[in-house]
């Protein structure tokens, strides 16, 4: 009976509306799915989450070195998935603020195959992520161990200046670096 | 709101001469694609949902209503039919607790709200036939059935340390990824999905039907706040949901493909989840009380017999509820490390929330001011709605600081107040909904005084039953566990009596719907007199099958 009473042109109209708003609803899954990369670079731009910051060589030499200290501690952890062993060379470094620093890691692969992993990271306090520069890591490629093969792995950070004029980081007396180690074959389906 | 000086004889006398002959029992309720039929079989649906959902409730007050664990293992151990382990008992409380939240949120305040109130009176309100799409409609409410008994199948298979998924209605991950193995949560996933898909689709047909169908005369800003309520919902619905079935098809692919969304030890993050979740649950919320916001401004304006203060201010307070609505969603995160920054975005935004629905509070005050108030049972629960939603409101406000919600997130200060702004706001404007139009959509009347005394031993009971939660939450019980110490047992005991009132209160209920239905007095059309303004009570206890051949002119 419903046919009956409407007009081609309501169910014309009616036809366009339904699919105006079904394309807004797919619409709205897309963005759901692009929330992951935008996430992503959300946290990459605003150090959200304690997303350290990536630096050139060059930017890394402008930094003027202060003469504050800070604490920062190396935490380590491997993915139930991948055989790896991996550690840092020391658990903390006393670093001035605003100097370049080198922080080593070891990494061995305990299984009897090459595998290819990398690293995903943050710092905690996650305020500090903004103020945390890395001129070169390890973790920015991929790393492939042979069997029973070790490597050491460096860090090269500082940490900036601007940390001790932020109201929100300014109390920081020490920062925690961690890093966790997955196999790549996991890797790039997440975010 | 508008007033239509339709003559009722004009409209459906038309319709009984012919067109009104009703298919057979089997076509008419399994394949129907009549709005009225179709808010029937939702109105049905949320019922048996609530009576589930509000059991599975009682179990958790009867659980909790000392400290210890009293009867948890024995349920775990009826569920597995071997003997339970302690472990396996605190699974059955995650179960619980998840499966209540999820019945009552997707299983019987949305279907009642949008799938019942709304398929009945949307089209009649606004002068049309029927939706706009009534095939797809009839889709919608099927949808429900299947993703309905997922989640009850769900807690007959294993997911993680006993039978049943236990995640909680906001399936956090790694919760709900490596902390639930074995296909239950698989199962709750897909019967959101579907539930998920159900209301999309329903959503489209409201849209629809309200820019298309609406009759001559009757602009959008003269439709009945009912309309705009279901046109706001309709679009909450349409953005938010994608949002979840993007989060929880992640979920899913984590779970079982090998995916790492949410997985630290694979790139991924966690919080990202929360973000997706509440993103949509937020929305969510207002999509559970927007629609009962409508219903109490009919309520209030029909049995003050004036029309509504400031109509404008009150449709668009709810377009402005709906928008700022989406943009509050971390308030629920406040304590995941977002920046101090990031938490006074978040505190500030929430409570201009309360500015619109002030608001609203205050022109439904000013409906009532001057008016010629007469107390029927539906003004009696609008009354009551109110209240509640104030008290809920104002703890709301309480807990949208970000600094305070360090010290109340996840007590029960805040299971106090969602209870009172949804189990009591939303639920409350649902009976003022159904006793308001139960004898136009039923054709029979209900006792008054049994309707009264639902109210009276309800209201008492849901007090009882949620105000303790407030002072619990104060003095630091957590959320989701079933033992407490010692020094919370006064409280919990006094809630869990709350109960057995309420449930006392929804036996009368029960009562009153069987004496409508076997010995109630006919209805005539128009019931509520001069206050009662909008179309539907120009036509016939209940309507014609079909409404509206020649379509009204609004003037």
């Amino acid at each position: 009976m419903s046919a009956a009473t409407i007009s081609p042109e309501i169910a014309r109209r009616n036809r366009r509306a339904g699919v105006i708003a079904l394309c807004l609803a797919l619409g709205m899954l897309g963005l759901g799915y692009a929330a992951v990369p935008l996430y992503r670079i959300f946290c990459e731009a605003t150090g959200f989450g304690g997303t350290t910051m990536k630096v050139s060589e060059a930017a890394a030499d402008r930094v003027a070195v202060t003469d504050k200290s800070i604490v920062v501690r190396f935490d380590s952890n491997v993915s139930s998935a991948l055989p790896w062993r991996f550690k840092p060379e020391n658990p903390t470094e006393k670093i001035t603020i605003g100097a370049r620093d080198m922080a080593a890691f070891t990494a061995t692969n305990l299984s009897s195959k090459p595998v290819t992993g990398t690293a995903t990271f943050n710092v905690t306090p996650t305020q500090a992520g903004r103020y945390f520069a890395k001129v070169q890591c390890f973790c920015f490629t991929e790393q492939t161990l042979e069997p029973g093969q070790t490597v050491r792995m460096p860090v090269i950070y500082y940490v900036d200046p601007a940390i001790l004029t932020d109201p929100d980081t300014k109390d920081i007396e020490e920062i925690t670096l961690s890093y966790t180690f997955y196999p790549l074959d996991r890797a790039n389906k997440g975010s | 709101m508008t007033t239509i000086a339709a003559n009722p004889a004009d409209l459906h006398d038309h319709d009984h001469a012919h067109d009104d002959h009703k298919p057979a029992f089997f076509q008419r309720w399994f394949m129907s694609t009549n709005h009225k039929d179709i808010g029937t079989l939702y109105l049905i649906f949320a019922i048996v949902a609530g009576i589930i959902g509000g059991a599975i409730s009682g179990l958790m007050r009867m659980e909790l209503a000392e400290p210890g664990v009293q009867y948890l293992q024995g349920w775990a151990t009826m569920m597995q039919g071997s003997e339970a382990t302690l472990d396996q008992a605190y699974h059955m409380w995650n179960v619980l607790i998840t499966a209540h939240g999820l019945i009552m949120v997707f299983f019987m305040v949305m279907p009642a709200m949008v799938g019942g109130f709304g398929n009945w009176f949307v089209p009649i309100m606004i002068g049309a036939p029927d939706m706009a799409f009534p095939r797809m409609n009839n889709i919608s409410f099927w949808l429900l059935i299947p993703a309905f008994l997922l989640l009850l199948g769900s807690t007959f298979v294993p997911g993680g340390s006993g039978l049943g998924a236990g995640t909680g209605w906001t399936v956090y991950a790694p919760l709900s990824t490596s902390g639930s193995v074995g296909p239950a949560v698989d199962l709750a996933i897909l019967s959101l999905h579907l539930a998920g898909a159900s209301s999309i689709l329903g959503a489209i047909n409201f849209i629809t039907t309200i820019f298309n169908m609406r009759a001559p005369g009757m602009t959008l800003n003269k439709m009945p706040l009912f309309v705009w309520s279901m046109l706001v919902t309709a679009f909450l619905l349409l953005l938010s949901l994608p949002v979840l079935a993007a989060a929880i098809t992640m979920l899913l692919t984590d779970r079982n493909f090998g995916s790492a969304f949410f997985n630290a030890a694979g790139g991924g993050d966690p919080v990202l989840y929360q973000h997706l979740f509440w993103f949509f649950g937020h929305p969510e919320v207002y999509i559970m009380i927007l629609p009962g916001f409508g219903i109490i401004s009919h309520i209030i304006a029909t049995f003050s017999k004036k029309p509504v203060f400031g109509y404008l201010g009150m449709a668009y307070a709810m377009v402005a509820i709906g928008v700022v609505g989406f943009v509050v969603w971390a308030h629920h995160m406040f304590t995941v490390g977002l920046s101090v920054n990031m938490k006074m975005y978040f505190t500030a935004a929430t409570m201009v929330i309360a500015v619109p629905t002030g608001i609203k509070i205050f022109s439904w005050i000013a409906t009532m001011w001057g008016g010629s108030l007469s107390f029927k049972t539906p003004m009696v629960w609008a009354l009551g709605f109110i209240f509640m939603f104030t008290v809920g409101g104002v703890t709301g406000v309480v807990l949208a600081n970000g600094g305070v919600d360090d010290n109340l997130h996840d007590t029960y200060y805040v299971v106090a107040h969602f209870h009172y702004v949804l189990s009591l706001g939303a639920v409350f404007s649902i009976f003022a909904g159904f006793y308001y139009w139960f004898p136009k959509m039923s054709g029979r009347h209900y006792s008054e005084a049994l309707g009264h005394l639902h109210f009276w031993v309800f209201f008492v009971g849901v007090n009882v039953l949620f105000f303790p939660m407030h002072f619990l939450g104060r003095q630091g019980m957590p959320r989701r566990y079933p033992d407490y110490p010692e020094a919370y047992a006064y409280w919990n005991e006094i809630a869990s009596l709350g109960y057995a009132i309420m449930a006392a209160g929804m036996l009368i209920f029960f009562i009153n719907i069987a004496y409508a239905l076997v010995a109630g007095r006919r209805a005539e059309g128009n019931y509520w007199g001069e206050g009662a303004t909008t179309l539907e009570w120009t036509l016939s206890s209940p309507p014609p099958f079909h409404q509206f051949e020649t379509l009204p002119v609004i003037k």
